[in-house]
Parts: structure tokens; sequence; C-alpha cells
């Protein structure tokens, strides 16, 4: 049998990924550009994906679009189906005993049942972006310090402070009035970790705590959301270094899958 | 809130069965009397849906429903015109939509196509119309924008709010004429203003200060009945003793109103009218049952308007026989007004958002959802036979029952017509309705053994509603459904 490559992207609202899997098993290359939908993101996370593989499109059996901007690639892939399916299906290839999902992305949180590595249910936000990655860079922005610092920063916390406000502008101008009372900013952020918890253990319970619990998306790197997650929900969260990865990898197992059925 | 609404003014163009045809009818005539009555110097009354039709009935009074004309204005697409012309008057963004659309109404206020003072011409929306096509029926494509080029004969002047008083203080001449012409012609929106209003807080107790707020606005009578919140699933006796009396008290103030005595042989007759009209729906409704389904789920949102503003009057009861007719022949032949085949069926749990039908009917079609449960079928399928059954049924809307109730309402339904997922309308406009929704939506999954998906949206407000959540929702309860349905068939 000859050997199936398969490409999956995941065009979010923030950032475009791709992975190219040989025979569903593999990963032999992967991308990631920091914008998503409706930007030159999506064609230069192909590009990449495919120079980093080594391949061209002509060399892929399958490719499955999946994120918010799935829609507009079909005149490339085969098939665009949800981020929901996909972030179970990559999860529960990094994880073989996951039976949550909890993925907090650029404008939404979804939480994600799952069932013999499949999806049965899941949950997602409101219409508001509270507690998502956008919340974080506004905060970040605020405080004047760089997303990617955030969890060292809330880590070196002594006295953290309550960040009540779901609303983004109303934690905004929240954490606005502490800075201007003083408050350490690593306090501050520690707050705003614990806030993002609070809104995300909502969704979990709804679905149901059930553990192995794994959490994908670009705020998964944040460990300080992590750590505070696992406090909240009692429970061990397990991440991997492919967390902004998990989409695209779905799709890409997904699209193997469905070289199979054909 | 309740539902109802007979869609936007092209769909009387499509065409349709003669039962279809017979619901339309009843309900434009019921506007259209109201509208003559008024020009007669008739009293009309304004109602809310689930009111005792049968009292007003019982006087030969004319009556026509905010709710169904505010549903209507949404889906016509000025919802939020007027929406925002009542946050103009005050009223907050945060109370439902029929009721922002109803209040800015009654102020006055009517949605129009903007005119140009200086030519009297309307402002077009560069933004509305359809694709141009050439003869073969390609899409024409501009050379400057690289965009498809509008027909001009399908674009539409902006939306603007214009106020009836105002335009009433005008001299006669041309600019009063000009904004006369410019006001929206359609049914719901040439209403004639209230001279009683009649209110139920049943269907949601935002209507009692909704109806107050107008009966104020217009210094007119309020009759109001108050239905208590059902704590426990049977409603208890003190309850109907209560509702009785007011009952007993709406009839001498309808009798003061209408300055006719209570016709009893009237009352009965409107009564037998709305048994049989229950009846009737009921059986329409049944029709969902059958696998593939005679009909989409979504029609029974259009027929609800019968049930809210003719379930008193015979042509009612007439027009939904002859539907329950039809759609018996339909099942026989195998036919259905489904435009899809249908390979998925949910319950669309709440009211739809009206301003936004044909999104939300997209990814329904393309995936082959079909729309088999609606709440409204046990909600306003009600039979009672005497008084203190026709109390105790009016105590039950989809807003005054306790969770107990609402829940073994939408299971049952869930399971006779063999649902698949369920959908939720997290309706921004209602928070009784999406309050408890959380938990019946747990309790869906739990005792049905389906997927639940929800969604953020409005019944009226466009601005609540985004159309790329609701696909990727929709997609999700798809691809969980069709896992479902994979596990079921033995993991094929």
């Amino acid at each position: 049998m000859s050997t199936k490559y398969t490409l999956g992207i995941d065009i979010g609202s923030t950032a475009s990924k791709c992975i190219i899997l040989k025979d569903g098993k593999e990963i032999i290359g992967k991308s990631l550009i920091d914008v998503g939908a409706g930007t030159s993101g999506p064609q230069r996370a192909i590009d990449e994906v495919l120079r980093d593989a080594g391949k061209t499109l002509d060399d892929m059996t399958y490719i499955l679009a999946t994120g918010y901007g799935r829609n507009a690639l079909m005149n490339l892939a085969c098939k665009q189906m949800s981020e929901l399916s996909c972030h179970a299906k990559g999860a529960a290839f990094l994880f073989h005993n996951v039976h949550t999902v909890i993925d907090i992305g650029g404008q939404d949180v979804k939480v994600l049942h799952i069932e013999n590595g499949v999806m049965v249910n899941f949950q997602m936000n409101d219409k508001c972006a509270a507690g998502t990655g956008r919340f974080l860079d506004v905060m970040a922005r605020v405080l004047e310090v760089k997303v990617a610092d955030l969890a060292k920063l809330g880590a070196m916390s002594t006295h953290r402070v309550a960040i009540s406000s779901t609303c983004t502008v109303f934690a905004e101008s929240e954490v606005i009035s502490q800075l201007s009372m003083g408050t350490d900013k690593c306090d501050i952020i520690e707050g705003i970790h614990h806030s993002i918890a609070n809104r995300v253990t909502g969704l979990v319970r709804r679905v149901g705590v059930l553990p192995d619990i794994v959490m994908t998306g670009g705020v998964a790197q944040n460990f300080g959301v992590v750590k505070a997650l696992e406090e909240e929900l009692g429970q061990k969260i397990h991440t991997s270094p492919l967390t902004q990865y998990v989409g695209a990898l779905g799709a890409a197992l997904l699209a193997y899958q469905e070289t199979i059925e054909e | 809130m309740s539902e109802e609404v007979k869609v936007p003014v092209k769909a009387a163009k499509t065409e349709v069965s003669p039962g279809v045809q017979a619901l339309r009818d009843v309900v434009e005539n019921v506007y259209a009397e109201a509208r003559e009555a008024k020009k007669r110097g008739e009293l009309v009354g304004w109602s809310s849906s689930k009111f005792p039709c049968e009292l007003a009935e019982a006087f030969g009074l004319h009556v026509v429903y905010p709710e169904n004309q505010a549903a209507g204005i949404a889906a016509n697409r000025d919802g939020e015109v007027m929406c925002q012309a009542a946050e103009d008057l005050g009223y907050d963004n945060d109370i439902c939509g029929y009721a922002r659309i109803s209040l800015a109404y009654a102020a006055g206020k009517r949605a129009a196509k903007k005119l140009d003072s200086a030519t009297g011409q309307y402002v077009i929306d560069p933004n509305s119309g359809k694709p141009l096509k050439d003869d073969s029926g390609k899409i024409v494509i501009d050379t400057v924008t690289g965009k498809p080029k509008k027909d001009p004969k399908t674009m539409k002047p902006f939306t603007v709010v214009d106020d009836l008083n105002e335009i009433a203080k005008l001299p006669e001449g041309e600019e009063k004429e000009r904004r006369t012409a410019a006001l929206k012609s359609y049914r719901q929106m040439v209403m004639p203003q209230p001279d009683f209003v009649l209110c139920c807080n049943n269907i949601c107790n935002c209507m009692t200060k909704w109806y107050e707020n107008i009966a104020r606005m217009h210094n007119i009578p309020l009759i109001m009945i108050d239905i208590p919140y059902n704590n426990t699933v049977e409603v208890e006796n003190a309850n109907i003793e209560y509702i009785r009396c007011q009952f007993e008290d709406a009839i001498k103030k309808l009798e003061e109103i209408s300055g006719r005595k209570f016709d009893e042989e009237r009352f009965e007759k409107a009564c037998a009218n709305a048994n049989r009209t229950a009846k009737a729906w009921l059986k329409v409704c049944d029709f969902l049952q059958y696998k593939p389904a005679p009909m989409s789920g979504f029609d029974l949102f259009n027929h609800m308007a019968d049930v809210v503003t003719a379930r008193g009057k015979v042509q009612a009861a007439d027009a939904f026989e002859l539907l329950a007719t039809e759609l018996e022949e339909k099942v026989k032949t195998g036919g259905s007004t489904l435009p899809f085949p249908e390979k998925y069926r949910i319950m669309f749990e709440g009211i739809p958002c009206w301003p936004k039908l044909p999104d939300l009917f997209k990814p329904l079609k393309e995936n082959g959802v079909n729309v088999t449960a609606v709440v409204y079928a046990p909600a306003f399928g009600f039979v009672y036979n005497g008084l203190d059954e026709m109390v105790r049924a009016y105590c039950k809307a989809p807003n005054s029952v306790c969770i107990e109730q609402g829940v073994a309402w939408r299971e049952g339904i869930c399971r006779d017509n063999k649902v698949d997922g369920v959908l939720v309308h997290y309706n921004r406009s209602c928070k009784p309705w999406s309050g408890y929704m959380a938990e019946m939506q747990r309790r869906f999954t739990k005792d049905l053994g389906v997927p639940c998906a929800g969604f953020d949206g409005d019944q009226a407000d466009p601005r609540n509603f985004n159309a790329a959540q609701y696909e990727t929702r929709v997609q999700g309860l798809v691809e969980a459904m069709e896992v479902n349905k994979k596990v079921r068939e033995g993991g094929k």
C-alpha cells in the first residue's frame, strides 16, 4: 500500500496552523502563522508546512480544513469540519485516556466530552469573549507586558487580587484601577488567570468533570491559567507542546480516516 | 414569550398548498378586519399571545397581537431599527426585543424608506440587492471592483425610523405625502393603535410592564390576568379560584369597554372553536413523528401565527384541519415540504431568530437537519372542558411551568418525534426561558442520550446573533449526531 500524506489546516480567529501526517501516524511537517481568518495567514501557513515537510499539494492524499476560516478553503480542502471534532481527535491522539478537552482559543472556549476518542457532546462560551485568548491579549496590553511573559510573572504573585468582572472591557478598567492603587502587576496577573479559570470552570462543570482532562489551544501555553484551572477543578490538566496544533492535528487525522473510509 | 409569525411578504409569492394558504389568509384577515374596524370607529385591542382569547371573542371585539407583530417586523428585517427606536425612548436594550419593537410601535415609531430631503428620492443601500445575472444566468462581475454587480431592480433603500405623530403634525403638502408614502406598508407595520390592552403574564413576566407602558402611553384600559408561576406540575386549586375570579373581573371590564353584555352563547362557541383548533394543531404537529417527516418543523413556527391570533375562530380550526388532511396525504405519498432530504432530526428549543432566518436555516439545510420537535406543540395544544379546565390550561405556558413540567413536555416530544439531537437557542430577549436552559440541556443529554448544542441569539434583535459562531455549533452538533448514529449502527 502506498504512503498517504494528509494535510490538516486550522484557520482560527488569531492564528493559522497546519500539520502534515504520514499514514495517519507521524507528523512530518507543521506550521503556525500568527494571523488567522481573512488574512494572508492561511496561505502562508500552507506554504510553510509544505516546505517543512518537503512536499507539494499534489503529494497530499486528502486535505481537511477546520476553524472559523474553514469555509474560505472550499476550493483547496476536500472537506470542512468543525474545530470541535478536530480538537477532540487531536487530543485523543496525544492522550489516549482523555475524556474532557478544554480548548481556549482566540475568541472562544470549548469544552468537549470525549468517549472512545470521539466527541459525544460539547459546550461553548456565549458570545462574550471573556475568558478567551483575546481577554489575555487585552490585559497584557494594559499591563505593558508580553502575553508570553504572563505565566512567569503570575507565578511570582504573593497576594493575588480578585478580578471579578466577566466583561473584558470592565475587567480592563478593574485592572487599571488596581494599577492606579499601586497593586503589584504579578498579583493582578495571577488574578486574571483565576478570573479565566473561574469562567471556564462553569462550562466544564456543565459537561462534567471527567478525567483525563486535556487543555488545548494557545492559552494552554500559559501555565498560570493551567494551574489556576487545576486548582478550581481539583484535577490534573494535561497539556502538550503541540497545544496550538491540536486542531490541525485532528484535521489531519480525520483526513486520514476519510482516506480509509473512501 | 410566545411565537408566531407570518413570514415575509416574499413567501406569499411561492406556491403553497390550499391548507397553508388558508392559514395565511386567516392571519391576514385578523389584521385586515381590525384595520377596517378601526376605520369604522370600532374598538381594537392588543393582546398577549396566551390571554384567554375566548373572552374577547364573546364580545365580538377585534384583537391583534403584538408578539406576532414584533416577530413579523423582525422577520422583515426591521427589528433592529425598531429596537433602537425603543432604546432612544429610554427602554433598556436588555428588555425583550418583542417588547422594544412593540413599545416603539405604540409610541408611533415606524420603519420607513430613507428619503433624500433635497430630491425626494429614496436613498438606496449599495449593499442591498441580488447579484446581477446575464442572459445565460451567469453572475456579472464588476471589472473595477472584481466583485459581483448588483441587480438594480432588487436593490432597496436604507431603512430608517420615522414618527407617525410628527408626520400627523405636518401641514398638508409634499413633505407629508412623501414621508407617509415612505412608511413600510407590510401587514405588521400597519396594525391599528390600541383602544384597550389584554395582558396575561402566563407567557412571560416582562409582559406586565410592557402592557402597563402601552396602557399609560395611550391612556387606555388594561385588563390583566395574573397567572402565578406553577412550582408544581399540578396546578394548585387555590390558583384556579384566584384566576377564575380574575376572569369574572375581566368580563365586567370588557362589558364596560364594549358597552355590551357578555354573550354566553358566543363564548361557548369560541371555546368550541379553540378546542377544535387545538386538536387540529396537535394533529398537525404529530405528523413530525413520521420518518421522514412530511414537513419542515420550521413550518410550525409560521403556523403558530394562527394559534396565537385566531385559535378562537372557526376559520383557524378549518384551516388546520385542512392542513392535517394534506399532511396525511403527503405521508401516504412520501412527499414533504422540507426542501432537502432529511438526514438528522432535532428539537429546536426556543423562538427562532426571526431577523436571521436564512442564516439559521442554511447550515441545517446543508447538513440535512430537519427540526421535528418544538415545544409549541404541547404548550399551545391545550384542550379543555368547562371553565375550570380552561383556567387550568391557561396556567400552563413555557415560562409559567416548573422545570419538571418543562422537561417532561420537551423530552416527551423528543421521544415521540425521534430526535437525534437538540439545538438550544439562548435567546437574549427571554431571560426566564434561557435561564433554565443550561439545566434542561444537561437533562436532555442524560435522559435522552443525544447531543445538545447551544447558541446565542435573539428573537428580534439581530445584534445578539453571530452567524459564524452559530454555524460552528451546528456543525459540531451534526458531527456529534453522526458519531452517535455510527455507535447505534454498530460502530460501522
